[in-house]
């Protein structure tokens, strides 16, 4: 299978007043084409900031300091990926929510309270696909022209309608201006002489300040009621807007979109936050805890939703979750990770029916099953403070076969069958 | 199996009043607890399962007396002959022999005992809650947190307590040295052995456990789900253990009940309702639990739309609009309690069917 994103040695520290907390300890993983693929473990173990690493917003103190994070999105970049850590932010602003949209943990707090729900949804339409907004109001405009009778109605849609086509066409030029130095720095990426290295700053300099300028499109919505002709956007969007909802089984959508996030329930407010993210139908949908607030049944609508979807229109998702059993349920190949470090990497069956790593172990030994006869086993002590972790492999206070060489050296990641991959020394030996 | 009843709850009410207009009146009610009757015998752990908003955490705290009932009576102890003579007697129609009812509840109804009884009782009954952060105060010590209920009780000498509560914390897996250090200092886990410490400190015969684990992470849950195991072994502790984690709760409970929008839909030994669950409410539910293995391939029952609004919940069964075998005499009227096979108590009208 194919990769689409791939991080390598990826690590992150968030300075605090206490001290480095080292929140990425050299995280590897990629998500496949077409898959879904999930991140598994307990609060704190640095799978939020694996993901937000991946968009480039982890907060402030938060900082990425080492590894690379490669994208594969478009066919002519498939053999070396671009490494979004070295992109500029504007580069960062146009994919998120295009290519890579994601759905956040808690729907009531990511949602705005004060924003209408079809504003909200609409949002990266008008950001993403303003392109493809202009031309269908223009073609509407078009066909409402040839229909009206008044004169005056007339003037003011042919007013419109010229005035969309002008920012289409300076929309158009800024769009192709971007592409051309996106592909430039892209061809650069690896040249190191000087002369190249002084066209990429510039070419950065220069993309960063680019901008979709045009005189008379200001200075028209600087105009008291001439600049209520954008209004007539609002409509198709808001069309779109009602679409998309319908089709995530949103009774109602006309009056949803008029409302406002307090209106709803829980459930509901998360099938908002999904449809705001499948909005410019992403590529890549990275689900950070989707359900953790919701009740069992609910939970269940809506892993039923992002499964349907990912037969449709998503190609794959990257899921986040402490439920064990979420992932067996949803999930194609999964990570377990614990303290900032991947432990194991497997296909959901090989890791539940074949689990490696003596946390994964622990951990599904510590979950109660339905058939469920003795007591729980545990796993002794508590996830480790990352201000100070454990030397070595993380894990080895806790760990039930450690061995002297566990606590001075962290264990490389091998791969014990095709696929399933482990860090830990007990695998070693025989490799 | 027959044992007495630690608890027995007959038709408890509890609404919340809304507020509104200019001066304030009275609206509406959000009708938390409508109607519940409840028996919780001695000794064992009665798992309370349902959806957030259904009412489980509001029955908890109504047993408990932190809440106060709208109507209904909670007998605490009490022998059963006792409690049925008391209830026939409100039943029956002459009004000398209800007077002499309500004169029989007064010293047996929990719902209206104060003063030196009502601080009886709390020594009888205790409380972990769900979230540890907030339940413990970040001014106190560890010692005074898990001494505090001995002294406001005076159960022990004030010369004893620091004993008693080494005692304690010996109990709960915890050390003397973390007698002096404050509730920040600990993780999850360690404070929610601290609240069960507190809870214990009175000897109580009954704990209310607020969903104690749902704040926890998944090793450390199992660690404190062991201890509360142990706890209730040891102790003969009687626990009503409210959460909407279904595994947990099998776990933990020897019967389970299920609540709906302030309403008990059925109530089991664990094992008869994991096997052979009555209600369609608990069936969606079971088959709504994630199961960490990957070949289950079990079918799902996805319920559609939400939990209705406790204000105005849905006339007759509170479930039809959601339930798939809804048909006529459902929307009519409404299900009671009745008794079914392998020891159920539902309230469907249609559990035979389906």
């Amino acid at each position: 299978m194919e990769k689409l994103l791939e991080t390598q040695e990826l690590y992150t520290d968030f300075n605090t007043f206490e001290g480095v907390v080292k929140a990425l300890n050299g995280v590897s993983v990629h998500v496949n084409q077409g898959e879904t693929y999930g991140l598994v473990g307990e609060s704190g173990c640095g799978k939020s900031v694996t993901v937000r690493s991946m968009m480039r917003i982890v907060q402030s103190p938060g900082k990425i300091v080492g590894g690379k994070i490669l994208l594969f999105f478009r066919e002519e970049d498939r053999s070396r990926g671009i490494d979004i850590l070295t992109r500029s932010e504007t580069y960062m602003t146009s994919m998120r929510g295009d290519d890579i949209s994601m759905i956040f943990q808690e729907a009531s707090t990511s949602l705005n309270p004060v924003l209408s729900i079809g504003y909200q949804v609409g949002e990266s339409f008008n950001f993403h696909r303003r392109g493809q907004i202009l031309k269908e109001t223009v073609a509407e405009l078009e066909r409402e022209i040839s229909n009206t009778k008044f004169f005056l109605a007339k003037a003011w849609k042919t007013l419109q309608r010229s005035l969309f086509k002008r920012e289409l066409r300076v929309l158009n030029q800024y769009e192709s201006q971007i592409d051309t130095t996106d592909d430039e720095l892209y061809r650069l990426e690896n040249e190191r002489e000087t002369a190249s290295l002084r066209r990429k700053a510039l070419l950065r300099r220069r993309r960063d300040h680019l901008r979709e300028t045009d005189v008379l499109i200001q200075f028209v919505k600087r105009v008291p009621f001439l600049a209520l002709y954008a209004r007539r956007l609002d409509r198709t969007v808001r069309a779109q807007v009602v679409e998309l909802l319908r089709s995530l089984g949103v009774s109602n959508p006309e009056r949803i979109a008029a409302g406002y996030p307090h209106e709803l329930s829980g459930g509901m407010q998360q099938r908002i936050v999904i449809a705001i993210a499948l909005a410019c139908n992403p590529i890549l949908l990275i689900a950070d805890e989707p359900t953790s607030n919701l009740d069992v049944t609910i939970q269940a609508q809506i892993v039923d939703l992002i499964k349907s979807l990912k037969q449709t229109t998503i190609s794959s998702v990257l899921f986040i979750t402490h439920d064990l059993g979420l992932v067996a349920e949803v999930c194609d190949r999964a990570s377990v990770m614990y303290a900032g470090d991947v432990a194991e990497t497997a296909s959901v069956r090989d890791l539940f029916h074949n689990p490696l790593h003596p946390y994964t172990q622990g951990l599904l030994r510590s979950v109660p099953k339905i058939q469920q006869a003795d007591t729980l086993n545990t796993i002794p002590g508590v996830v480790p403070n990352l201000i100070h972790p454990p030397s070595g492999c993380r894990f080895h206070p806790r760990c039930p076969h450690a061995m002297d060489i566990c606590a001075k050296e962290k264990p490389p990641t091998i791969e014990f069958a095709p696929g399933h991959t482990v860090a830990c020394y007990l695998y070693t030996e025989n490799k | 199996m027959m044992s007495t009843n630690l608890i027995d709850i007959r038709k408890l009410v509890k609404y919340y009043p809304i507020k509104g207009g200019v001066f304030r009146h009275h609206v509406a009610d959000v009708k938390a607890v409508d109607g519940i009757d409840l028996k919780i015998r001695k000794g064992e752990c009665l798992g309370l399962v349902g959806e957030s908003g259904c009412g489980k955490t509001t029955l908890g705290k109504t047993i408990l007396r932190l809440h106060d009932s709208t109507a209904g009576r909670i007998y605490f102890d009490q022998p059963a002959e006792k409690i049925e003579e008391v209830e026939r007697l409100l039943e029956s129609e002459q009004p000398e022999q209800r007077r002499r009812a309500v004169l029989d509840l007064k010293s047996m109804d929990i719902t209206s005992v104060g003063g030196r009884r009502l601080l009886e009782l709390r020594q009888k009954v205790q409380i972990v809650f769900q979230d540890p952060s907030n339940s413990l105060s970040p001014r106190m010590l560890i010692k005074h947190i898990v001494s505090e209920p001995l002294v406001a009780q005076k159960l022990v000498k004030p010369r004893e307590v620091d004993d008693r509560v080494l005692q304690l914390l010996g109990i709960v897996g915890m050390a003397k040295e973390h007698m002096m250090r404050y509730p920040h200092e600990f993780s999850g886990g360690q404070r929610q052995r601290i609240a069960i410490a507190r809870a214990l400190a009175t000897n109580p015969q009954f704990i209310l456990m607020d969903e104690p684990t749902s704040a926890l992470d998944v090793s450390v849950q199992a660690q404190i789900l062991n201890l509360l195991k142990q706890l209730q072994n040891e102790l003969q502790l009687t626990y009503l253990f409210v959460t909407h984690h279904l595994l947990v709760v099998k776990y933990m409970a020897n019967r389970i009940a299920v609540m709906y929008l302030g309403k008990i839909v059925e109530v089991g030994e664990t094992k008869e309702i994991f096997e052979n669950p009555l209600h369609p409410y608990t069936k969606a539910l079971l088959s709504a639990i994630p199961i960490p293995d990957p070949d289950t391939g079990r079918e799902r029952i996805i319920l559609t739309g939400d939990v209705p609004n406790p204000v105005n919940p849905p006339k007759a069964c509170r479930f039809h609009p959601r339930c798939s075998y809804a048909k006529d005499i459902c929307r009519q009227r409404e299900p009671v309690l009745e008794s079914a096979d392998g020891g159920h108590v539902v309230a469907c009208h249609r559990w035979r069917e389906i």
